[in-house]
C-alpha cells in the first residue's frame, strides 16, 4: 500500500516536470518566462521565487479546504496567493535586492499566475497535504527547470555570459537577449523539450511491446 | 500512399488561383533576373566581396532549404527558386564589407539565410504560408543580432576587381547624423548628388544602391505583369509625399523627396520586396492601403527614429496587417446569402 502510495506521489512530481510542464506543455506564464529570463541569475531566483509560493499556497489551501465556502473559494484563493507573494517579495527585497530591483515587478505579478490559481482550484482544494505539497513542488520545480533552461541558453548565447561571468569576450547572438530573443528562445526551446518527450514516449512504447 | 505522394506534386499557393501556363518556379526564376542589372551595378560597385556575399546567402538559402525537405522526410522544392530568389534578395540586402575574416563576419549571411528559410519560411508552412518576408527577417535578425558588423558600408569603387575599399557613411547615414547640407558637400553639388544617388555611386547594401538598374528591374516585372502598380506607386509617392511635407530642416514642404526615394533601400523594398506575393494583399485597393502604410512608416522611422533607414522594418509592419487587409478589402462573393456568410466567418 505504501510503495503504491509513494509511485503515485513520484508520478505526481514528476507529472509537473514533464507532462504538465506549465512553460513548455501547457504554454502558461509565458510573459515571465520572457521577460525575465534574458540571464541566469534572475531566471533563476525567479524560478525559486513561483516553486516557494506554489508549494505554500498549495500547503495552505489543502489545509483550509475543509473550511473554505465553495462560493467565495476564487477570491480565498486570490487573497492566499497574494500573502505568500507579499511575502516572497519582502524576503527577495531584503536577501538579493539586485535582483529584486530587476525581477520585482513580476514578483508581484506571480499573483497573477494562471498556473499557480489552476493547481489550488483544481488539486490543492481537493487533495490531503502531502499530495498537494508534492504537487506544488511538481510544478514549481517544472517551472524553475524551464526558466533556468531559457535563462541558460539566452543568456549564453546573448551575452557570452553565465551568471554574470563573462565565457566568449564577443556577443555572439545579440538579439537572444532582447525581447525578440525571448520569443525565439522559447519556442526553440519548447520545440526541443516537446521532441525529446516525443521520441522518449515512442522508445518507451516500444519497449513495453 | 499513391495520394499523398501525388499531393505533393501540387504546389499549393495563397489565392488568387488563376489558371495559367505560370508556374511557381518560373515566376521566381524571372524575378531572379529582373533583379540582376541591381545585382551586376552591386558587384560593379562593391568588387569580388559583393558577389562572395551573395553567393554565401544564395548557396546557404538552398541548403537550408533541401536539408529542411530532408529532415522532414518530403520531396525537396529546392529547385523551384524560391530559395533561390530568397538568398539573392538577401544578399542584396547586405553590406558587402560581410566578407571579413578579421573581425569574422562570414558567419552573418550564413545564420541570416537560416533565420530566412527555416525560421521564416518552413516554420511557416513553407512557401505561401509565410507571414512575413523571408529575406527581410533574414536581414532584420542580422541587424540586431550583429549591429557593428551589418553597418559597416564599403564605399563603392567602380572597378569589378578593386578588393580593398574604404569604409564610409550611407546617404541616408549622413543625412541623418550631419543634415542635408553636408550630404551635399559630401556629393558636390545637388545635381551630381542626384546623379550618384541615380547611378548607385553610392555606400550602401549590395543591391539596392542603383536606381537605374533596379527601376530596369521593376518595369520589366511591371511590363511581364507579374507585379502591378499598385504597391510600389503608393509605396513610393506617400514616402515622397511625406518626405516633401516633413523631410526639411525650414519647415513644411522643404524636404527634399528625390533624395528620400533614391537613398537606402527604398527602390528595392518598393519593386521587389513589397511585392512579394505572399506577404502582400492580393485585392488591389489592399495593396495601395498596404503601399501607403509601408511609404509612411519608413518615413517615419527615418525622420522621427532611431534607425537612418526604415524600409526593412516598415515593409514587415505592414507584412502582419496584410491579412487583415485582405480581410477588409475582399471581392464581394455573388449570390451568397447573408447570414450564410455571417456564420461562415463566425466560425
Amino acid at each position: 500500500m505504501s510503495s503504491h502510495n509513494n509511485t503515485n506521489l513520484k508520478e505526481l512530481f514528476l507529472n509537473g516536470i514533464v507532462k504538465e510542464n506549465t512553460i513548455f506543455k501547457l504554454a502558461l506564464s509565458l510573459c515571465p518566462s520572457i521577460a525575465v529570463t534574458n540571464n541566469l541569475k534572475n531566471g533563476v531566483f525567479m524560478g525559486f521565487a513561483v516553486l516557494f509560493v506554489q508549494v505554500m499556497v498549495n500547503l495552505t489551501i489543502s489545509l483550509m479546504r475543509n473550511f473554505i465556502q465553495p462560493k467565495v473559494r476564487l477570491p480565498i484563493f486570490m487573497l492566499v496567493i497574494s500573502g505568500w507573494v507579499t511575502v516572497t517579495q519582502l524576503m527577495m527585497a531584503a536577501f538579493v535586492p539586485d535582483v529584486y530591483g530587476k525581477v520585482g515587478l513580476y514578483i508581484a505579478l506571480i499573483v497573477a499566475f494562471a498556473s499557480i490559481l489552476a493547481r489550488a482550484e483544481m488539486f490543492a482544494s481537493k487533495n490531503s497535504v502531502v499530495p498537494s505539497i508534492v504537487d506544488g513542488l511538481g510544478m514549481g520545480v517544472g517551472f524553475l527547470f524551464a526558466l533556468t533552461v531559457i535563462s541558460f541558453f539566452r543568456e549564453l548565447v546573448g551575452k557570452g555570459s553565465l551568471w554574470g561571468n563573462v565565457i566568449v569576450d564577443t556577443k555572439p547572438l545579440l538579439i537572444m537577449i532582447l525581447p525578440a530573443g525571448g520569443f525565439f528562445a522559447v519556442g526553440i526551446l519548447m520545440a526541443l523539450f516537446n521532441w525529446i518527450n516525443t521520441r522518449y514516449a515512442a522508445k518507451g512504447a516500444h519497449a513495453s511491446h | 500512399m499513391e495520394a499523398t505522394k501525388k499531393e505533393q506534386n501540387f504546389i499549393v499557393s495563397v489565392s488568387p488561383h488563376v489558371k495559367s501556363d505560370e508556374t511557381t518556379s518560373r515566376i521566381m526564376w524571372t524575378v531572379s533576373i529582373a533583379l540582376l542589372p541591381a545585382l551586376l551595378s552591386g558587384l560593379y560597385f562593391f568588387g569580388p566581396k559583393a558577389l562572395f556575399v551573395t553567393l554565401l546567402c544564395i548557396i546557404s538559402s538552398m541548403i537550408f532549404e533541401h536539408l529542411y525537405f530532408r529532415i522532414v522526410e518530403k520531396k525537396s522544392a529546392v529547385g523551384d527558386g524560391s530559395a533561390f530568389l530568397t538568398g539573392l534578395l538577401l544578399g542584396m540586402n547586405m553590406p558587402s564589407s560581410l566578407w571579413s575574416v578579421s573581425p569574422f563576419t562570414i558567419h552573418v549571411p550564413i545564420v541570416a539565410s537560416f533565420v530566412a528559410i527555416v525560421i521564416t519560411k518552413q516554420l511557416f508552412g513553407g512557401l505561401g504560408f509565410n507571414v512575413f518576408n523571408p529575406a527581410l527577417i533574414g536581414r532584420a535578425f542580422a541587424l540586431i543580432s550583429w549591429p557593428k558588423a551589418m553597418t559597416i558600408w564599403s564605399a563603392p569603387t567602380a572597378a569589378f576587381f578593386a578588393m580593398d575599399a574604404k569604409t564610409t557613411a550611407t546617404p541616408l547615414g549622413i543625412l541623418k547624423e550631419e543634415g542635408v547640407t553636408k550630404l551635399i558637400e559630401v556629393f558636390g553639388d545637388k545635381m551630381s548628388l542626384y546623379q550618384q544617388l541615380f547611378t548607385g555611386h553610392r555606400a550602401g547594401s549590395i543591391g539596392e544602391t542603383s536606381a537605374i538598374a533596379l527601376l530596369i528591374g521593376g518595369l520589366f516585372l511591371l511590363a511581364k505583369r507579374y507585379i502591378t502598380w499598385h504597391i510600389p506607386v503608393s509605396f513610393l509617392g506617400s514616402a515622397a509625399l511625406m518626405a516633401w511635407v516633413m523631410g526639411g530642416k525650414g519647415g513644411l514642404f522643404t524636404g527634399d523627396p528625390i533624395v528620400h526615394l533614391m537613398s537606402g533601400g527604398m527602390m528595392l523594398g518598393a519593386w521587389f520586396m513589397a511585392t512579394d506575393y505572399v506577404t502582400s494583399p492580393s485585392m488591389k485597393t489592399g495593396q495601395i492601403i498596404f503601399g501607403v502604410g509601408c511609404g509612411l512608416l519608413t518615413m517615419l522611422i527615418r525622420l522621427k527614429g532611431g534607425y537612418p533607414e526604415g524600409v526593412m522594418f516598415a515593409i514587415l509592419i505592414m507584412n502582419c496587417f496584410a491579412p487583415l487587409i485582405d480581410r477588409g478589402f475582399r471581392s464581394k462573393v455573388f449570390g451568397a446569402v447573408k447570414p450564410a456568410t455571417a456564420k461562415e466567418g463566425s466560425k
